[in-house]
């Protein structure tokens, strides 16, 4: 049976780990998500997991280690967040590159500088053109369920890439919630051992791996990632749908909320979209047709998904705790991408918000909707906004 | 491959070759030379992993391998983690790793991943007491990216970096001393040998295997196109390193030290000798070849005193 | 003559050889670097005289690449599909049995 209890996102994030049986972890320390290594080593302790875990001396030996170990043929898995991530940026290609199914859990964290432990989605969204796939949880259930279906679609023989799971620096990490804790068997019914055809050190069997490729080879490697990353689309659908039938928990890579008849959608990702659920609610109360939509899948990035999104709503809003200089949010960017040839397509505004640990409040909200609703009346607005800034001390 | 049973009994190395033919090192290449003596110590099973380094270049491009075993190219400071995880992933599937049967982990880097951007990774491979080998290969310079100057660098060497010039640019610091920050981590075997003294390094190789935990080997491999040495002269360089003390053989054993040297009883041969064969030192005064000298003197006469306190 | 060490590879890589490329660009033939004649590269050619031969081999040991391997009767062969020229072979050789000469192609 299935244990229910209460647990924060980190822990969760451990069980999940215990739960797939990974046999090498290596993880370095690092706010928020010291956590989970923490709780892995426990399990370790315990004899509950049985793992070698490799006690590195910084991130990017952390991914270095699960590189080699993934690359000799072991299901791994790593925990970081913030710098710790951008540390590992270098190795992250390189991961994805091999087609080595590597799971890290990253506790979304705001970059240096100036110093801040606290959330938003820089890390996470920084690696966004590295390869790998990404998931974001808006709690922490579903942070022990992506990381369970991160490593099944991982480790298809169609995908073949490394996955990381978001889920925000203390709302979820060290925030305790409800979750349930699914069976052992299940879970080895439905990860399965893993047993690389393609990636393996084994000296009956020599291999090279990583190897230098010229100018006449290189697009063509790199293309078979653009293919993985397209196969994936599919995969995860069927990963999600067979996750329900297991475990009955339902997962989509854009969930939508009282979208149907919706002027203004409002789009996020992770605990934000908690919140804006709610907001929602609030102003259909107040007769405004306002929806949300979540993102469970950035990369890749849901382009058929974004497309359907775009077909209900006059106007999306997306709220974003990350930002590209000059440009806007990763979202703008990549609802552009997925939109500017539409025929039909809503106007896009763009938020900044929640940048650092900054909470996200109904005001700021209340303030994003204002400019939402100046472009829907056709009026002047301005296309990425930032939103909550204490104006009075710039 | 196959080697006749005639060769095999008269051979004093082992005669298989894992390290093929058609590979792209430079002529006199001293790296490629080490790399075939690994593996001709290791044999068949073996893995082999490479930083960003010429013997990324060396052990092929795509869709070519110059090894007959698996060989796992990463990136420039990763080899002493890469190597923790693969040993790490074979204990856990249950392979023996070391020993004379076992499987053997080795990291394969040049002196610029080991003694600078790959030292961390080192240390924390050492500290953590993996069971694999690390072998540095020392051609005391960037070579791959065109001889820039690395830590291992030695006093007085021109490289494209400490160019010489009108304020004589040229190196100025002694060649940072990897093997006693390696010792520093108590490690049960740690040695250095030469590529001119194969049997030595071989047998270092096999001790190596034979002995728990990580062992550390840093191997003098001369490079004609970073040195500005004739091809023909790598071996003679690499044993005058070694018959000046410049780069002496010795190993560390359960804290024991022991000199290696061809001729124990001979006094070192002037630094002068090692030197003049490679273009690189010849924007040296007499002054610099002094410095380098006495900095010869200093570390030989240290090594000497632990063999006789740590012997 | 004997014959080259590398004869049974050289096939077994020429079967084998593929440039379709492989998810994360695997190389799945080992030491597939024999089918590259790197002897193009040679400006000098040992010229080897057997008679002069100790058989000590240490111009097999020394060799880079490797390019020399022995015959049944131990004594050197050169495989000029793959010797550079470097010459470390005739350097090395105690008794000159191996000497250095400009090659003409």
């Amino acid at each position: 049976m299935p244990i229910r209890t209460v647990m924060k996102a980190n822990e969760a994030a451990a069980w999940a780990a215990r739960l797939a049986r990974p046999k090498v972890i290596a993880a370095f320390p690092i706010t928020p998500s010291t956590l989970i290594p923490e709780k892995i080593s426990e399990f370790v302790a315990n004899g509950e997991l049985d793992a070698e875990f490799i006690k590195v001396e910084s991130e990017h030996s952390a991914i270095s280690a699960c590189v080699g170990a993934s690359a000799a043929g072991v299901r791994t898995f790593t925990a970081t967040a913030s710098q710790g991530l951008a540390l590992m940026h270098e190795v992250l290609f390189i991961a994805a590159g091999m087609r080595l199914p590597i799971v890290v859990a990253v506790g979304n964290r705001a970059l240096s500088a100036p110093i801040n432990i606290w959330n938003d989605w820089q890390d996470s969204i920084s690696q966004r053109d590295t390869g790998w796939l990404q998931f974001y949880a808006e709690n922490n259930q579903e942070a022990l369920d992506l990381i369970l279906i991160a490593f099944k679609v991982a480790e298809d023989e169609r995908v073949l890439l490394p996955a990381m799971v978001g889920f925000d620096a203390f709302i979820l990490t060290h925030t305790v919630e409800p979750v349930e804790i699914p069976d052992q068997e299940v879970v080895d019914e439905f990860l399965g051992e893993y047993e690389p055809k393609h990636a393996y050190l084994d000296p009956a069997r020599p291999i090279t791996q990583g190897t230098l490729a010229f100018p006449a080879h290189y697009m063509e490697a790199r293309y078979t990632l653009w293919e993985a990353n397209e196969n994936a689309k599919k995969v995860i659908d069927e990963v999600f749908a067979e996750f329900e039938k297991r475990f009955g928990r339902k997962y989509q890579k854009i969930e939508e909320y009282r979208t149907d008849d919706a002027e203004i959608i409002f789009v996020t990702m992770g605990s934000l979209a908690g919140t804006v659920k709610e907001y929602v609610d609030h102003l259909r109360e107040k007769g405004i047709k306002a929806g949300a939509a979540k993102l469970t899948v950035y990369r890749p990035f849901p382009v058929e998904e974004v497309r359907e999104l775009a077909k209900k709503a006059k106007v999306l809003a997306l709220l974003e705790k990350n930002v590209t200089f000059s440009v806007g949010g990763a979202l703008f960017q990549d609802f552009s991408r997925a939109l500017i040839n539409e025929k039909e397509r809503p106007i896009i505004v763009d938020f900044i918000l929640g940048l650092g640990g900054r909470d996200v409040t109904f005001k700021d909200l209340d303030e994003a909707l204002a400019i939402a609703q100046k472009a829907l009346a056709g009026e002047e607005f301005d296309e990425v906004n930032w939103i909550g800034l204490r104006k009075e001390i710039l | 491959m196959e080697i006749p049973e005639s060769v095999k009994k008269r051979l004093t190395l082992p005669a298989e070759e894992y390290f093929y033919a058609g590979h792209t090192a430079c002529q006199g290449c001293g790296a490629s030379l080490g790399l075939r003596y690994v593996l001709k110590a290791y044999g068949r099973k073996t893995i082999v992993t490479i930083p960003a380094c010429c013997s990324t270049i060396i052990a092929g491009a795509w869709p070519y391998s110059t090894l007959d075993v698996p060989l796992f190219h990463t990136a420039f400071a990763t080899t002493g983690a890469v190597i923790s995880g693969i040993e790490a992933a074979l204990k856990a599937m249950g392979y023996k790793v070391k020993g004379e049967d076992g499987v053997m982990v080795v990291g394969w880097a040049g002196d610029g991943g080991t003694a600078d951007i790959g030292l961390q990774a080192l240390s924390g491979f050492l500290e953590r007491g993996h069971d694999a080998v690390y072998i540095m290969y020392d051609n005391e310079a960037y070579m791959n990216t065109g001889i820039q100057r690395s830590g291992s660098t030695p006093y007085g060497a021109w490289t494209t970096n400490t160019p010489g010039g009108k304020r004589h640019f040229l190196e100025k610091r002694h060649k940072k001393k990897v093997i006693d920050i390696v010792i520093a981590h108590e490690i049960p075997y740690a040695a250095t040998a030469s590529v001119a003294y194969p049997e030595d390094f071989i047998r270092k190789l096999k001790k190596a295997r034979n002995i728990p935990g990580p062992s550390f080997i840093q191997l003098f491999a001369p490079c004609p196109t970073g040195w500005r040495s004739p091809t023909d002269k790598s071996i003679e360089i690499a044993r005058l390193a070694v018959q000046t003390a410049y780069f002496p053989l010795f190993e560390y054993e359960n804290g024991k030290y022991k000199i290696n040297m061809p001729n124990p009883k001979k006094e070192p041969k002037p630094i002068e000798e090692f030197l003049k064969l490679q273009g690189r030192f010849k924007y040296m005064t007499k002054e610099d070849v002094q410095i380098l000298q006495e900095w010869v003197n200093r570390q030989w006469e240290k090594l000497k005193k632990l063999a006789e306190v740590f012997g | 003559m004997a014959e080259s060490p590398f004869k049974a590879d050289i096939e077994r890589v020429q079967k084998e050889y593929s440039e379709k490329m492989t998810p994360g660009a695997i190389v799945y033939i080992p030491g597939s670097s024999v089918v590259n004649k790197t002897g193009s590269w040679r400006v000098f050619m040992p010229d080897f005289n057997r008679d002069k031969c100790v058989r000590c081999y240490l111009c097999y040991i020394y060799c880079p690449e490797p390019a020399i391997y022995l015959d049944e009767e131990n004594y050197p062969v050169f495989d000029y599909d793959y010797c550079k020229g470097c010459g470390i072979c005739a350097n090395e050789c105690p008794v000159d049995a191996i000497v250095m000469v400009r090659e003409s192609k």
